[in-house]
């Protein structure tokens, strides 16, 4: 085939435009903040934690989540010594208020602070299928909300139960790990309200965070560990009787 | 020879439609997608966006030093300060939104975009205009320290009904550093009160 004068002139402009979006321009990196350096966890350490329900009122107000649904939520757990495999838990709104006083001498009872795992080999992201949700280059699982379709395929998938559609939004909505703070050095909003330190943001790729001693000297646990989803919310005292 | 010009034409056809599908294509998808990964990379730094509310103990140790310094002596060293008082700040009015190019317009048309999440302005920011209300702390303390058989038992707890009998907790315990007798509330009592910490 003969390509003609015109054939070539409409054929060349059209190549030089694909051209330019195919060798698309790196976009702005943050510049205080470097992805590579970090990479993202939690420690809860449940022996620490009351159930005042402060980690869950500060998520809310410092991520505008609305009621009734939750980024962070506390549940108490009750294990009786004839029942150890099917405990009674409870979560109160979230434990957003505290929980009913608990009776002496009724079993085991201890408070278990949920969130999203950030897990490495997150089962959420795996099963997106526009790409909306991923986990970020310093290892936080997050979600695009321009993205989203809102089709809470992520929803069902995460085996820890950390996500919801949004109300209003209508996308997937879930526990950034306040990628707003930790990326301008300050800790998350749950950290910084828990008045024991039950709860500790861990930068596991950093050699001077506190985590490393803890890490080499505690036992520490996952959630659901036989899914291997690399969950890095690290939990210290956590009980077998744990969902 | 002649028959073989159809299968040029054709294959020049699928040139044509592959340049119009780059072109497409370069316009519909956005240009940080698959930076790091089968997503927009943008989104990263449009989620670390979004307004701090919780200033963080060391912002309110700044100015209250004072504070810092009593609270360092006492059980509560390690509780922050908006642990207590809450994150301090006001929302603002929502600044008018620019409009933006025509495509973006027709795509926001499509896919509405989020809305953005509203200004705010913190009490470390304007201590004037954003200002804090005091705890109430038959609402603040008893919230942690209500005895329970589920908290740890190394944690103070009371029986509020016997403790204070609807006295505020600071009438005899200063919050900042609890412990009766050091740097203890205005009124602190001489004995423990009934209920007390186990």
């Amino acid at each position: 085939m003969n390509i003609s004068r015109r054939h070539l002139l409409i054929l060349l402009p059209a190549a030089a435009v694909a051209w330019k979006y195919v060798e698309a321009g790196e976009p702005e990196a943050s510049p205080n903040y470097q992805m590579s350096e970090h990479w993202w966890g939690m420690l809860i350490n449940i022996p620490k934690c009351i159930g005042c329900g402060n980690c869950v009122r500060a998520c809310q107000t410092e991520n505008d989540v609305p009621d009734g649904y939750f980024r962070t939520w506390v549940e108490r757990y009750h294990v009786t010594d004839t029942n150890m495999t099917t405990p009674e838990v409870i979560s109160p709104d979230g434990g957003k208020e505290g929980f009913p006083v608990a009776q002496e001498d009724a079993g085991k009872y201890f408070f278990v602070p949920k969130m999203c795992n950030h897990c490495a080999d997150s089962p959420c992201t795996q099963v997106c299928p526009v790409g909306a949700t991923f986990v970020s280059p310093d290892g936080v699982v997050l979600i695009d909300p321009t993205y989203c379709l809102g089709c809470a395929y992520c929803v069902q998938a995460c085996p820890y139960g950390c996500r919801y559609i949004h109300p209003t939004k209508k996308v997937a909505d879930k526990c950034t790990l306040c990628y707003h703070r930790i990326t301008k050095g300050l800790t998350t909003a749950c950290c910084e309200a828990c008045p024991t330190g039950a709860r500790q943001l861990a930068d596991l790729k950093n050699p001077n965070d506190p985590i490393h001693e803890f890490l080499k000297t505690h036992p520490v646990q996952v959630l659901k560990p036989q899914m291997a989803t690399g969950a890095k919310a690290y939990y210290f005292g956590l009980d077998g009787s744990v969902r | 020879m002649k028959d073989a010009g159809h299968l040029f034409r054709f294959a020049g056809l699928f040139v044509v439609a592959f340049l119009v599908f780059l072109v497409v294509r370069g316009y519909v998808v956005p240009k940080t997608f698959g930076q790091y990964g089968h997503y927009r990379g943008a989104a990263i730094g449009e989620i670390a966006q979004h307004p701090v509310k919780f200033a963080g103990h060391q912002t309110c140790e700044g100015c209250h030093s004072d504070i810092a310094d009593t609270k360092t002596k006492g059980a509560h060293a390690h509780v922050n300060c908006e642990a207590c008082h809450g994150a301090l700040f006001q929302n603002l009015p929502a600044p008018p939104q620019p409009k933006g190019t025509l495509y973006e317009r027709f795509v926001a048309l499509i896919v509405p975009p989020p809305p953005p999440a509203p200004p705010i302005l913190l009490h470390a920011d304007d201590p004037a205009t954003v200002v804090p209300t005091k705890p109430d702390t038959l609402v603040l303390c008893v919230r942690c320290h209500t005895a329970s058989a589920a908290k740890p038992k190394g944690f103070p707890q009371v029986d509020p009904t016997v403790h204070m009998g609807g006295i505020p907790c600071e009438t005899c315990h200063n919050p900042h550093s609890p412990a009766i007798g050091s740097d203890a509330g205005q009124g602190a009592a001489a004995s423990p009160a009934p209920g007390g910490a186990k």
